[in-house]
């Protein structure tokens, strides 16, 4: 794999789009990132003049944030909706939202929202670059990205890593992305969840299948755990907060068959005593925290490549 | 087309830029040397073990990254972003006398950027500028302290600095 010296699309929409060179294109423009968050002044002139609007049609605290804050790092001018208080309560469609803010005519919106492929839909109507920051249960690529981030800031690499994502993965558009960045990079990847939380098709994907938490965690060099995500679930998934965390919840007992150095990643907001226990959260093996430090590089690195080329579409 | 300095001449004129540096500081006391990345990089470097053997003391040395304060950025956003290396400065530039280094000094905009690139990091002394090659056509009031080589050219041709460290060899070529 040779990096690539430009992103093919001017949209980044999943991550199942996106070349290997892509993506270390994206990750070593990161480590660049990253170097001016650690400046006195944390703030470069890069966007100065460019409008992002952020859309976020679903509650995010630390995505809107991270966002927000490395568009305030490339000097981009920003403004941001919620759904709470704005026309989508008055009952206006996506299109006609869409169309209302291509009016004002912004370089780039990133966009969150609860369907799956709404920033495509989104992406076919306007002339910005559309930054996906979660669709529904379908994926989030910035997450995966600062995830991969994350593990090659630890292990130095991605390929031939070997990482168990365990915990509610029908739900999860984290696991829908990182899988596929994962396999397109050469880790190797193990999920693990309740039967009735597994989706389905994971095996064709080249991922490894197990109901059992001991089998997923063992020799794992990252271990990654994903939300009990309550708000998604319309019906019986689980008996009981306390059932999941004795089968599933990961625990420092759990912790020894993992490999000597293994890493604990958790995209957030955790639930504590459910997915992972407080002496895992906080313990040695987290990089809970370097996870969201990194999100802003990453995420700096993706507005600053798409505010590029005009790439094919 | 021609060679214009090859490494014999390369290697003079550093020589001479660090006696230049020496005697116009009166030592190497509070100085750092930064230099521009890409070509401006080896040079600090060599500059640096110049003044350490003239002087047995190490000048601390960095690399800055400036397009992330390129003017030409936003301009035609058709093209693909120039990709973006790490900025390393691993000490405080306050007060300190920072020698700004870059290989080919032309219309002064990448040393805009690298001067404002540097301002976010503190608030240096003073800043001289050093050159290998100055070809002329400025576009902003810049001019270098030291220079290596004045080479008269035309806008249409192209210098190209190449370092035993990035390209095998040292050498400067004016093309076309």
């Amino acid at each position: 794999m040779t990096t690539a010296t430009t992103l093919r699309h001017r949209h980044l929409l999943g991550i199942r789009d996106l070349e290997p060179g892509e993506i270390d294109l994206i990750l070593e423009t990161a480590l660049a990132m990253k170097e001016v968050g650690a400046r006195p002044i944390k703030k470069v002139p890069t966007l100065r003049g460019r409008t992002v609007v952020n859309l976020f049609f679903e509650p995010s605290t630390r995505t809107r944030m991270s966002f927000e804050l490395a568009e305030k790092r490339l000097s981009a001018d920003t403004l941001g909706m919620t759904t709470a208080g704005s026309s989508v309560v008055k009952g206006e469609t996506l299109g006609d939202t869409a169309r209302t803010i291509e009016a004002m005519a912004p370089d780039m919106i990133v966009m969150r929202h609860a369907s799956s492929g709404a920033p495509h839909q989104l992406a076919r109507v306007c002339r910005a670059s559309i930054i996906n920051a979660g669709d529904g249960t379908h994926e989030h690529p910035t997450q995966a990205l600062l995830d991969a981030f994350t593990i090659r800031e630890r292990k130095g690499t991605l390929a031939g890593v070997r990482v168990a994502i365990i915990g509610d993965l029908i739900h999860s558009r984290v696991l829908r992305s990182n899988v596929w960045l994962l396999t397109k990079m050469g880790a190797s990847v193990i999920a693990c969840a309740p039967a009735t939380l597994m989706p389905p098709g994971l095996r064709e994907l080249g991922v490894a299948v197990t109901y059992d938490i001991d089998e997923a965690v063992k020799g794992a060099d990252v271990i990654m755990m994903l939300r009990v995500q309550h708000e998604r679930m319309h019906g019986l998934f689980l008996p009981s907060a306390r059932e999941y965390f004795t089968y599933f919840g990961l625990t420092p007992a759990r912790m020894e068959r993992a490999a000597a150095d293994a890493i604990v990643m958790h995209p957030g907001p955790m639930n504590r005593g459910v997915e992972i226990d407080s002496d895992v959260a906080d313990g040695p093996w987290s990089v809970i925290l370097d996870q969201v430090a990194n999100g802003v590089a990453v995420r700096m690195a993706v507005l600053y490549l798409l505010a590029g080329g005009e790439g094919e579409g | 087309m021609a060679i214009v300095m090859d490494a014999d001449r390369v290697s003079r004129s550093l020589t001479r830029i660090a006696h230049e540096i020496l005697e116009r500081n009166r030592g190497v006391e509070n100085l750092a040397l930064v230099g521009i990345r890409a070509r401006g990089v080896p040079i600090a470097e060599r500059l640096a073990a110049a003044l350490k053997g003239l002087t047995g003391i190490d000048v601390p040395t960095g690399a800055l990254d400036i397009t992330l304060y390129r003017d030409d950025l936003m301009r035609h956003a058709v093209g693909p972003q120039p990709v973006i290396r790490r900025t390393e400065i691993p000490f405080s530039i306050d007060d300190r006398l920072i020698l700004l280094v870059d290989d080919v000094l032309y219309t002064g905009r990448t040393i805009r950027a690298a001067l404002d690139a540097l301002i976010d990091f503190g608030r240096p002394k003073a800043i001289q500028l050093v050159a290998l090659v100055d070809r002329g056509h400025r576009e902003l009031p810049i001019r270098a302290d030291y220079v290596g080589r004045n080479i008269p050219t035309s806008q249409q041709q192209s210098v190209q600095v190449r370092l035993v460290e990035l390209d095998g060899r040292d050498e400067v070529e004016v093309e076309g």
